[in-house]
C-alpha cells in the first residue's frame, strides 16, 4: 500500500539544541506505526511538527500528499490528534466537547451528530454524554479524546503517549478500540510509546528514537533479531542505553539534563 | 470562518452562565465601589453643586465591570493553554483570526451582560437614567467597550506563559485604566496631566459615551468616544489577532 505519512531529513532545532536529527521515515496507510523511544527522545516535537503544530528547521513531511508548512489546513483536516495532555474542555459536557470538535472541522450537523453518538457508544461514555469532563475519571478522558480525534473522519490518528496513566484494563480496552477502527475504516495509525509491550503487540512497525535518531526500524521480530535479544524490551535497553533520562519540566527548552553515553 | 466565530462565542457563554459564583463575584467589586463611593462621597459632590454623584458615578461603575470581565475573559487564554485546551483549538483546519474573534466577541458579550447587571444594581441603588430610549444604545456601547478590552485581554493572554503575571496584568493594566479613567470623578477640573493621561486610556470614552447617553452629559462627546473607540477597538483587534496566530504550544 501506499505511504500516507514521508518524513525526509526532519531536523528541529531548539536554540542550541537539537531535539530531531535529521529523521527519516514512512508509515504505509492503514497501517499501525510505533515511535519508540525514552523520555525526551524527541517523539513529541516530532508528531508536533507532523501536525502542524511546530515549525520543522529544516527537511521536508508529507501526511496524505500535503505539506504542513504550506498547506497546514489540508493536514489538519487529514489528522486526528490525542495529545499527549488532556485537552478538553472541563466545564463542558462530553457531548458539547465533541460538537465542539464538530464545528470546528466543518462536520455537517446530520453527520455530526449520528457520528458523535455513534462514537460516544463505542468508546462507552454515551450514557454520560451530558457530564461534565470536570467529572471524568483519566480512562474516560482519554477515551473521549480518541472520539473526538476520530469525529471528522481522520485518515490517520497520532495518539501521543496514549496509554500513559491509564490501568492495564483500559489501556487493553483502548486498543482494542482502535484496531476495530482500523478494520472498519481503513484508519492510519502513528503512537509515540515507552511502554516496549504496547509497541510490540500493537504496531506493525517501530521506530526506536532515541536522543532525536531513529537508531532502528523494523517489525518487533527484526529488532530483536538485529539485537540478538530475547525480548524486546532488552533489544530497547540495548539501543539506547540503561542510563536513567529526564525531561527539563519547561516544555519549550527540552533539554536532556542526563545525557545517556552509548 | 462564521461557524468558528460563533462556537467560540457559544463556548464563552456557556461557560459564563454555568459559573454562578462568577457572575455573583464579579458583582460584588463594582457594588461596592458604587456603594462605598457613591454614598461616600455623595454629599461632598452634592455641596460642590454638581448634583447626583451616584448619577455621575452609575456609567463609571458599568464600565468597570465591563473592563475587568472582559480582560479577564481574554486573559483565560492562559488557562486554556495550561488545560490544553488551546491545543486543540490551535490544530483544527480553522484560521486563526476566526478563533480569536470568537473567543473576543464571546468575552465581550459576557462582559455585556455583566454590564447590564451592574447597570440594574445601580438603578436599585437610586440612579435614574434620563432616558429609556438609549438603553439600546448603551447595550451597543458595552458590547463595544467590551470588545475593545476583550481584545487586549486575548493579546495579553497569548503573551503570558502562566498564572504568575496576572497579578501584574491587574496592578499595572487594569487597575491604572480603570482610576485613570473619568469613570470616577469629572474631567473638567483635573489637573492638565491628568486630563492627558485620561485623554489615552480608551475606557473613559466608553465612559463618557455611556454617561452622554445616560445623563446627558460628557467631556469628549458622542462622536468623538465613538471614532476613538471603534478605532482603537480595530487596532487591538489587529493585534490581539497578530500575537494570537503567533502562539506556539
Amino acid at each position: 500500500m501506499a505511504d500516507i505519512i514521508r518524513v525526509n531529513g526532519l531536523h528541529k532545532r531548539f536554540g542550541e539544541f537539537d531535539a530531531v536529527k535529521q529523521i527519516s521515515f514512512a508509515v504505509a496507510e492503514g497501517t499501525t506505526f510505533a515511535f519508540l523511544g525514552p523520555n525526551g527522545a524527541g517523539k513529541s516535537t516530532t508528531i508536533k511538527m507532523l501536525t502542524t503544530l511546530l515549525q520543522p528547521t529544516s527537511g521536508s513531511i508529507e501526511i496524505d500528499g500535503h505539506d504542513p508548512v504550506r498547506e497546514p489546513g489540508a493536514v489538519r483536516h487529514s489528522c486526528g490528534i490525542v495529545f499527549q495532555d488532556p485537552s478538553l474542555d472541563d466545564d463542558l459536557t462530553a457531548w458539547e466537547n465533541m460538537e465542539f470538535h464538530g464545528v470546528l472541522y466543518g462536520v455537517p450537523r446530520p453527520v455530526r451528530r449520528a457520528r458523535i453518538s455513534e462514537l460516544l457508544e463505542f468508546v462507552e461514555l454515551h450514557d454520560r454524554r451530558d457530564s461534565f469532563v470536570k467529572e471524568f475519571s483519566g480512562g474516560m478522558k482519554r477515551r473521549l479524546e480518541i472520539a473526538r480525534g476520530l469525529l471528522h473522519h481522520p485518515k490517520i490518528i497520532f495518539l501521543d503517549e496514549p496509554t500513559l496513566g491509564l490501568d492495564p484494563q483500559t489501556r487493553n480496552h483502548m486498543w482494542e478500540y482502535l484496531h476495530k477502527l482500523r478494520a472498519s475504516e481503513g484508519i492510519t495509525v502513528f503512537f509515540t510509546t515507552h511502554y516496549m509491550e504496547e509497541a510490540e503487540r500493537n504496531a506493525e512497525r517501530i521506530a526506536v528514537i532515541d536522543h532525536g535518531e531513529i537508531i532502528a526500524a523494523g517489525t518487533s521480530t527484526e529488532l530483536k533479531e538485529r539485537t540478538g535479544a530475547a525480548s524486546l524490551e532488552d533489544a530497547f535497553l540495548q539501543l539506547t542505553g540503561r542510563e536513567i533520562r529526564q525531561e527539563n519540566a519547561d516544555p519549550s527548552a527540552r533539554m536532556r539534563m542526563i545525557r545517556g553515553r552509548r | 470562518m462564521w461557524r468558528t466565530i460563533y462556537i467560540m462565542w457559544l463556548r464563552e457563554l456557556k461557560r459564563f452562565i454555568r459559573s454562578k459564583s462568577r457572575i455573583l463575584g464579579s458583582l460584588g467589586q463594582p457594588l461596592l465601589f458604587l456603594l462605598a463611593f457613591g454614598y461616600g462621597f455623595g454629599s461632598v459632590y452634592a455641596a460642590a453643586g454638581r448634583g447626583s454623584y451616584i448619577d455621575f458615578l452609575a456609567p463609571g461603575i458599568i464600565g468597570m465591570s465591563i473592563i475587568f470581565t472582559s480582560i479577564f475573559n481574554g486573559v483565560q487564554v492562559i488557562w486554556d493553554r495550561q488545560f490544553g485546551f488551546l491545543k486543540e483549538t490551535l490544530v483544527a483546519p480553522v484560521p486563526r483570526i476566526a478563533i480569536m474573534f470568537g473567543r473576543t466577541l464571546g468575552g465581550a458579550t459576557v462582559a455585556s451582560f455583566q454590564g447590564l447587571i451592574v447597570l440594574a444594581a445601580t438603578m436599585l441603588a437610586g440612579f435614574h437614567p434620563v432616558s429609556w430610549l438609549a438603553l439600546p444604545a448603551v447595550y451597543l456601547l458595552m458590547l463595544m467597550t467590551g470588545t475593545l478590552f476583550s481584545a487586549i485581554g486575548v493579546m495579553v493572554g497569548s503573551l503570558m506563559r502562566d498564572f504568575q503575571g496576572f497579578q501584574l496584568v491587574m496592578n499595572f493594566l487594569v487597575m491604572p485604566l480603570f482610576f485613570l479613567s473619568g469613570a470616577l470623578f469629572p474631567l473638567n477640573n483635573v489637573p492638565v496631566v491628568m486630563l492627558w493621561i485620561a485623554r489615552f486610556d480608551p475606557l473613559s470614552y466608553g465612559v463618557d459615551a455611556m454617561r452622554y447617553l445616560l445623563i446627558g452629559a460628557a467631556q469628549f462627546g458622542l462622536m468623538l468616544d465613538i471614532g476613538v473607540l471603534v478605532l482603537v477597538t480595530a487596532v487591538f483587534l489587529a493585534l490581539g489577532s497578530y500575537f494570537f496566530s503567533k502562539i506556539e504550544v
